[in-house]
């Protein structure tokens, strides 16, 4: 039976990602002070199953140093080493390590070949720190190092029993065998005698036993990790011979981790019986597993199939209501529609779900970067985090967390001051930075708090001045001073860091939270804090929309972009020769931006006084954006443009209307650049007459 | 996932038939997704005449576009005879206007002559060929290659 193996490398990593987060949450609760048997456990078992794993892929390298680090563990878990500073230091950087390792692994990529060595030198030396301490099994073990020089043949008597349902798990014995031979020189007999007679068999489940004499100096550890994958689904009798025998000090004999009696040992028994009795560790994490609400993993391609059916029963739905709507005598109808709309919104809801996840996904991250960042920096931090159960859109999800990264990295560096400098100004030592999410209406709201200086408004004003973004006498608002932060290489810091101060970094932030749909805002206090609320959208799959409409062409404007809608009248409309149109929207001049001129459409309106002016925003620049008439707000389900066509500046998508029609969806920051793009051809085209 | 490759072996090869300005063209039957009446279409700003927009098609928004424009024929009607013909390209689902779809007919290799050179005139270089059958002779054209000289960005080829 073979198998090909390299169907499961996906799920190995990806579980294997999933674990290091588990494990690296654990350490640092265990940093925080917190010495629970069970956060030993979940790190141990982590180490354990990602060696068991990377062996049976053959990922050499990956098995050889988690074996090291694993050794380092169980003396954790043994009681006989205690939790210090430097040792969740080093199991952090393990966990970094390993999780680099298996990337390297997944992308074929080389290896840092250097740092795991030095890595896996400085959990030796920890090994061997604990040398005089440590009791008689690390002793043995050096005594037969110590013997191996001698000529005397040494080796393993092993006796292996699998599970008679050992097959049906996924696992070879044959694989087991094999990777035994490569530890030396093997001789392997077939242990017939639990097999039935013909008339019983089960082909499918495995009734032969094998006895083997592996030769050379090897190390228990080594032996059993070739049986790892299938221990607690085999019974496993290991016995030394030759010189080593005498040093160690019993045979040992009983299933690999369980301390089953000696009993059970003897085969005696069909090894359908012992099964059962072995309650290992791994079976155990693997109850609790399935004990934890279950659940199933699943493409997201599939999830987003399944998305998009439901959002073509929603359109189609809305079609047969408005066919319905004009018939008459046909309440029956009309009511089961009405039904049929309440269904189908929730439906569309729980679909939606399915693709959320909490944002502790993202949070998860913090806790080691602010302590790590604050011990690099000096600064004492204590970090809350508030909401973590908020769900919101996977996408979202993952384009979220690079801007929060940052946010917080910020709050470290410029925001919290050091201990010292917080003492004298009356706070206490540690600064507090404080994560937040919650639903609000129809969005998710993140917020990053700290407790530190403030933004510096003044500075922030000069800087903008020497850059030439503000001019020499213009006074802003509070908020336009903040916003200014968010600025192209925009950065206040004198002295740049690694950490921050390059000026790259908040343009980002806002780039990348307004490419969700979302909105960024500042609040500071000097001497209190700043803080930061990030407004995002549920999901990047439906958006709320207002239609507008020109000529015989309807478009949906992202709400987020509105502003406000108002009718313009002729006396605040300047029509200047070189800046093309503005209208005074109080104490602002904003351009026009004649839709149905940027689009080549005939409208039914030119005269400002009958159609519409929105005042749209984008980039913290605003125009008035006139259409013929505004429609109804709905949600609608954004269709990307690129699937079959190409994407279109100034145009986010298009959707379905009620009606079956395709509306597009514009994109306020594209149209603005467009109708830019046009104004300066204009511009330069009048020049040139 | 290109029929109209040749290939060896394959001599026998099934074309969908359709009228452009007197002229019959023809496209492999595998590209062919469906074949439609004509609907209104949602103009897309700043595209080409030739683009006339999108339509809903179930849900997915497909680009629509009119080969008597894209090819430079002097009228482009809309009657009832105007179809669509709902075409996969590579992973892309895209539909052109035609005059009317003739027939499905089956063409062995011999009877597809490949396309004269035409001198350096890329404009050409989606027809692979002439195929005849019953004294009448076809423009055979390759999806692929026509809409990437239509302009559709470069079409994304499954792997």
């Amino acid at each position: 039976m073979t198998l090909d193996l390299a169907q499961f490398h996906d799920t190995f990593f990806e579980e294997s990602f999933e674990a290091l987060d588990q494990m690296e949450a654990a350490l640092l609760k265990l940093s925080a002070g917190a010495v629970d048997s069970e956060l030993i456990n979940t790190i141990f078992r982590v180490a354990h199953s990602i060696k068991g794993g990377s062996a049976t892929f053959g990922f050499g390298d990956v098995a050889a140093f988690t074996h090291t680090l694993e050794t380092l563990l169980d003396e954790l878990r043994a009681g006989k080493r205690q939790v210090s500073p430097p040792l969740v230091d080093v199991l952090l950087r393990s966990s970094d390590l390993m999780r680099d390792m298996l990337d390297a692994t997944k992308h074929k990529r080389a290896l840092d070949k250097e740092r795991v060595k030095a890595l896996h030198g400085e959990i030796e030396a920890f090994l061997k720190s604990a040398a005089a301490k440590s009791v008689a099994a690390p002793a043995a073990a050096t005594a037969a190092q110590a013997l191996s020089g001698t000529s005397e043949r040494t080796g393993w008597r092993i006796h292996f029993v699998p599970g008679s349902k050992l097959l049906r798990n996924g696992n070879d014995p044959l694989r087991i065998l094999r990777e035994l031979q490569t530890l030396g020189p093997c001789v392997i007999r077939v242990d017939a005698r639990y097999v039935p007679p013909l008339a019983d068999l089960d082909a499918e489940e495995c009734r032969l036993a094998w006895n083997a004499e592996l030769s050379g100096d090897i190390h228990e550890d080594q032996v059993r990790a070739v049986f790892d994958w299938v221990e607690g689904e085999c019974e496993l009798l290991l016995e030394r011979f030759g010189a080593a025998a005498a040093a160690a000090p019993a045979p040992v004999a009983a299933p690999a981790v369980a301390p089953a009696p000696p009993a059970a040992a003897v085969p005696t028994a069909i090894p359908a019986a012992i099964a059962p009795a072995a309650s290992t560790a791994a079976e155990a994490s693997r109850a609790t597993n399935a004990g934890e609400g279950g659940s199933i993993r699943v493409s997201i391609e599939k999830i987003d199939e399944l998305l998009n059916s439901v959002g073509e029963l929603v359109i189609t739905q809305s079609v047969l209501s408005q066919l319905a709507a004009p018939l008459e005598g046909a309440e029956e109808l009309r009511s089961a529609l009405g039904q049929l709309e309440r269904h189908m919104r929730a439906l569309q809801e729980s679909v939606m779900r399915v693709r959320m996840l909490p944002i502790s996904f993202v949070f998860n991250r913090f806790p080691r970067l602010v302590r790590d960042l604050g011990q690099r920096l000096g600064k004492k931090i204590e970090l809350t985090m508030i909401g973590d159960q908020t769900e919101l859109d996977k996408t979202v999800l993952e384009k979220i967390g690079d801007p929060l990264v940052h946010l917080v990295r910020n709050s470290i560096d410029h925001g919290i001051e050091s201990p010292e400098a917080r003492v004298a100004a009356g706070k206490s030592a540690h600064g507090t930075i404080e994560l937040n999410a919650y639903h609000k209406g129809g969005n998710v709201v993140v917020e990053v708090k700290d407790d530190g200086g403030g933004l510096k408004r003044d500075k922030i004003l000069a800087k903008a001045r020497e850059r030439g973004l503000v001019g020499p006498d213009e006074e802003l608002s509070e908020e336009r001073i903040y916003n200014l932060i968010f600025a192209p290489g925009f950065s206040t810091a004198d002295v740049v860091s690694d950490v921050s101060g390059r000026g790259v970094g908040m343009d980002v932030v806002k780039r990348n939270i307004n490419e969700l749909g979302g909105h960024v805002q500042i609040h500071s206090t000097p001497g209190k804090g700043s803080m930061v609320r990030i407004r995002l959208p549920l999901t990047l799959a439906i958006l709320d929309g207002q239609l507008a409409r020109v000529g015989n062409e309807v478009y949906v404007v992202p709400i987020v972009s509105i502003v406000e809608t108002m009718q313009v009248r002729k006396e605040l409309v300047n029509s200047i020769a070189s800046k093309g149109e503005v209208f005074r929207l109080r104490d602002e001049y904003l351009p026009i931006v004649r839709l149905y001129d940027l689009f080549g459409i005939q409208p039914d309106h030119t005269e400002l006084l009958d159609g519409l002016m929105m005042i749209v925003e984008a980039d913290g620049k605003r125009v008035g954006l006139f259409v013929d008439e505004l429609m109804s707000q709905q949600q609608v389900v954004i269709k990307s443009l690129e699937t079959n066509f190409r994407p279109v500046t100034g145009l986010a998508g298009a959707t379905m209307l009620g009606d079956g029609r395709v509306a597009l969806i514009l994109d306020i920051p594209g149209v603005i650049t467009r109708f830019q793009t046009k104004e300066s051809r204009r511009e330069s085209a009048q020049r040139a007459a | 996932m290109n029929a109209l490759a040749p290939e060896h072996g394959a001599d026998a090869q099934q074309f969908l038939t359709f009228k452009l300005a007197g002229e019959e063209y023809g496209v492999g039957i595998l590209s062919v997704q469906e074949i439609r009446g004509w609907s209104a279409v949602t103009a897309i700003p700043h595209s080409p005449a030739w683009l006339l927009g999108v339509i809903n098609l179930r849900g997915a928004v497909v680009p629509i576009i009119d080969l008597r424009i894209k090819f430079d024929f002097a009228k482009a009607e809309y009657n009832e005879f105007t179809v669509v013909i709902i075409l996969n390209v590579g992973a892309r689902v895209v539909g052109i206007v035609v005059d009317g779809v003739s027939d499905v007919i089956t063409l062995a290799a011999e009877q597809i002559r490949p396309a004269p050179s035409l001198g350096n005139n890329a404009g050409t270089s989606h027809i692979i060929g002439f195929g005849t059958l019953d004294d009448r002779m076809r423009i055979l054209m390759d999806v692929e290659r026509l809409m990437a000289s239509a302009d559709l960005g470069s079409i994304k080829s499954i792997q």
